[in-house]
């Protein structure tokens, strides 16, 4: 039988089929962050169980952390508490903590991938529906309830079901500064946000094939807002350079094993999948969604929709109701519109292509008067460390931007990073859901460089005709 | 055979994609708790005055939101649309619900993170088609005080005038709701099966299991 590159992570992970139809699956590596533990390591102490494999665990503080001041620690005492609380369980249980002073530290779905702790072929699992990013290693990561964090704590296995194949295809090349943020935002504008609801998304084709592991990677991590837990890129030379010398990459006395096993990691030709589309990426425009779902998207050149044009009333509703929220008229050009912040960051795009990007623009421009706030926040210490060594934080500090130490900050809000309500933000995040970068804010989904751009302009713009001024 | 039974007043609740920050906003998340998440169950739409875990004034409630309305003041089942509980993966969504005094919440479609956090806590959820969805709606709308009965062993919802609807779940999420089971204790079942496993891999692929602590 011929396999997909899902089928056969699943099948090499199988420890037991139950008669209900799911299956227990063997968890290679269970990354821990502050928020969705504390209750999980509460359950395994009122039940007096152990942990099964502590050295399947990486566990790290992202969400609730702060990006400036590090040094005088964390003010807000309710987030202090449940940053102790992951380092008392480590300390208790054993287990690898970065410390928000350690290089290593930074968003869980950043320093996965970057340290190695992710490599192709394993299953992660994170209490956070964003673990999908790891997919782009040729890994099946997904994420989990708390429930399932004690339960994976306590037997290294996750009893679910098997989700269906969904091949997405994607042929020719993406126009010049069209990044995969722009790619995965037009993909979810058509499949819509439960679009691959039950599904492993495979992404694949020449586009794929052509891009880097950090592209693939935002790919991967938008996965879950077309519904899908799971997304994955096949492994080739580009994930073999990558896995390459990192902190934890497989030790040199079994490198070639790793190996062996890591180029098993491809769907073969000809496997069956449940569901297939194609795309051409010649045809994607940077993207702006004007909405209150990823999938209320437009391209630059577009205007929000008129809900006048809908026959279906819960339809009419639906865009009623985010045109209201977001502050927007129907058939608005998308590039009048103003913002107040932006925001580049986030386990969607934070990596050092997302920063190179967003400075490539920003190089030689001071950000518009109109802006009240501009933050970028890199997605670990390594990342920091990098861009400063290319100078890219001088460029982002000279155009008027604020350079902040790692977390997931205004992309969720829980520290101190958000904005006040009515404020609208350009966001290299994932969700514009009401309220999600603070209450009542309103949040424009873009891609890094887009989000510079806007920073300059004070309002959208294209950028891919910005650099033919340029 | 043991079964359970629901009954109670229906919640319209007639939006798409409902996603996890509504049904409970970040700013609780900080709590290290499983408990008390209740009163701030969909907090930014119930409540015209920002809160968080602090909070100890009294809040000024919305009475445009479905839950400030009476009798869905008094519900315990969430009628709503496509795609409910997307987004985060927080379980504090369900345990919110929970909270609060939502035993069911029936929708087309749910997503899938939430799908099994919710059950994993016995919280019911049915998926029904898009036309009885509809027609449910429109009765509630034409009589607001409006109990369905629902009956887990024969899944089965009885409205007030004894229309019956089926929904299909799997047997051990029937069994999840019934019988609140552990489900640790019975993955733990096969503990030995798991450490097979895992030697047989040690030697399979060792690089996997390579000592992370520096």
């Amino acid at each position: 039988m011929k396999k997909t590159l899902y089928d056969k992570i699943w099948n090499e992970h199988l420890v037991h089929e139950n008669k209900d139809g799911s299956s227990l699956i063997y968890i290679d590596r269970h990354l821990v962050h502050e928020v969705t533990s504390p209750q999980a390591f509460d359950g395994l102490g009122i039940k007096k169980r152990n942990i099964w494999n502590k050295n399947s665990i990486f566990a790290v503080s992202d969400h609730n952390v702060p990006t400036k001041n590090r040094a005088s620690g964390i003010d807000d005492k309710i987030s202090k508490l449940q940053v102790d609380t992951l380092i008392d369980n480590c300390k208790k249980h054993k287990l690898s903590y970065f410390d928000l002073n350690n290089i290593n530290q930074g968003i869980v779905h950043v320093i996965g991938p970057e340290l190695a702790i992710t490599q192709p072929g394993m299953t992660l699992v994170c209490g956070d529906s964003h673990t999908s990013t790891h997919g782009a290693l040729a890994s099946l990561a997904f994420g989990i309830g708390t429930s399932d964090v004690e339960h994976v704590l306590a037997t290294q296995c996750i009893n679910i079901n098997k989700e269906k194949n969904f091949k997405i295809n994607i042929t020719n090349s993406l126009s010049h500064l069209v990044s995969s943020k722009d790619l995965i935002l037009h993909i979810i504008k058509i499949i819509g946000t439960s679009g691959g609801t039950g599904y492993t998304i495979e992404f694949t084709g020449n586009c794929i094939e052509n891009m880097s592991i950090e592209s693939r990677m935002t790919m991967c991590n938008m996965s879950i807002e077309a519904g899908a837990k799971s997304g994955l890129v096949s492994f080739d030379s580009k994930t073999f350079d990558y896995m390459l010398n990192r902190k934890y990459s497989p030790s040199k006395q079994h490198l070639n094993s790793a190996i062996k096993y890591w180029e098993t990691l491809v769907s073969d030709s000809d496997a069956e999948f449940d569901k297939t589309l194609s795309f051409d990426a010649a045809d994607v425009l940077p993207q702006v969604t004007w909405g209150t779902s990823p999938e209320m998207t437009t391209d630059i050149n577009g205007k929000t929709p008129d809900p006048e044009n809908e026959n279906d009333s819960s339809k009419k509703q639906y865009i009623q109701r985010a045109l209201d929220y977001m502050g927007l008229e129907a058939n608005q050009d998308i590039q009048s519109i103003k913002l107040d912040k932006i925001f580049i960051g986030s386990c969607t795009n934070s990596r050092i292509e997302d920063l190179r990007q967003a400075a490539k623009i920003l190089e030689g421009y001071k950000i518009s008067d109109h802006i009240k706030q501009a933050i970028v926040v890199p997605g670990s210490g390594h990342v920091k460390a990098e861009a400063e060594k290319e100078g890219l934080d001088k460029i982002f500090i000279k155009s008027g931007f604020e350079w902040r130490e790692p977390g997931c900050s205004m992309c969720l809000g829980m520290n101190n990073d958000s904005l006040l309500p009515y404020e609208r933000c350009a966001s290299t995040s994932n969700r514009n859901f009401e309220g999600r970068q603070g209450d009542k804010g309103r949040t424009h989904l873009v891609s890094p460089s887009m989000a510079a751009l806007a920073a300059i302009k004070g309002h959208f713009s294209n950028v891919v005709e910005f650099i033919n001024e340029k | 055979m043991k079964n359970k039974i629901i009954e109670g007043q229906v919640i319209p609740f007639d939006q798409s994609n409902i996603d996890t920050d509504a049904i409970i906003p970040k700013q609780y998340l900080k709590s290290i708790k499983k408990s008390g998440f209740g009163p701030f169950l969909f907090d930014s739409l119930r409540y015209t005055d920002p809160g968080d875990l602090g909070t100890t004034e009294k809040r000024n409630l919305n009475s445009d939101f479905v839950l400030n309305i009476k009798p869905y003041s008094d519900g315990n089942i969430i009628l709503a649309n496509d795609n409910f509980g997307c987004g985060s993966s927080r379980e504090h969504a369900v345990w919110a619900l929970k909270d609060y005094g939502i035993e069911a919440v029936i929708s087309t479609s749910f997503a899938d993170i939430f799908y099994r956090n919710s059950f994993k806590n016995g919280l019911l959820l049915i998926s029904l088609k898009k036309d009885e969805l509809e027609n449910i709606f429109d009765e509630i709308s034409a009589s607001p005080k409006y109990n369905l009965t629902i009956n887990i062993q024969n899944q089965t919802i009885t409205t007030p005038n004894s229309q019956v609807y089926s929904f299909t779940i799997s047997d051990a999420d029937k069994e999840r709701i019934i019988f609140e089971y552990d489900d640790i204790e019975l993955s733990l079942k096969y503990k030995d099966k798991i450490r097979n496993y895992e030697s047989e891999m040690k030697l399979k692929k060792p690089w996997i299991f390579e000592n992370n602590n520096d």
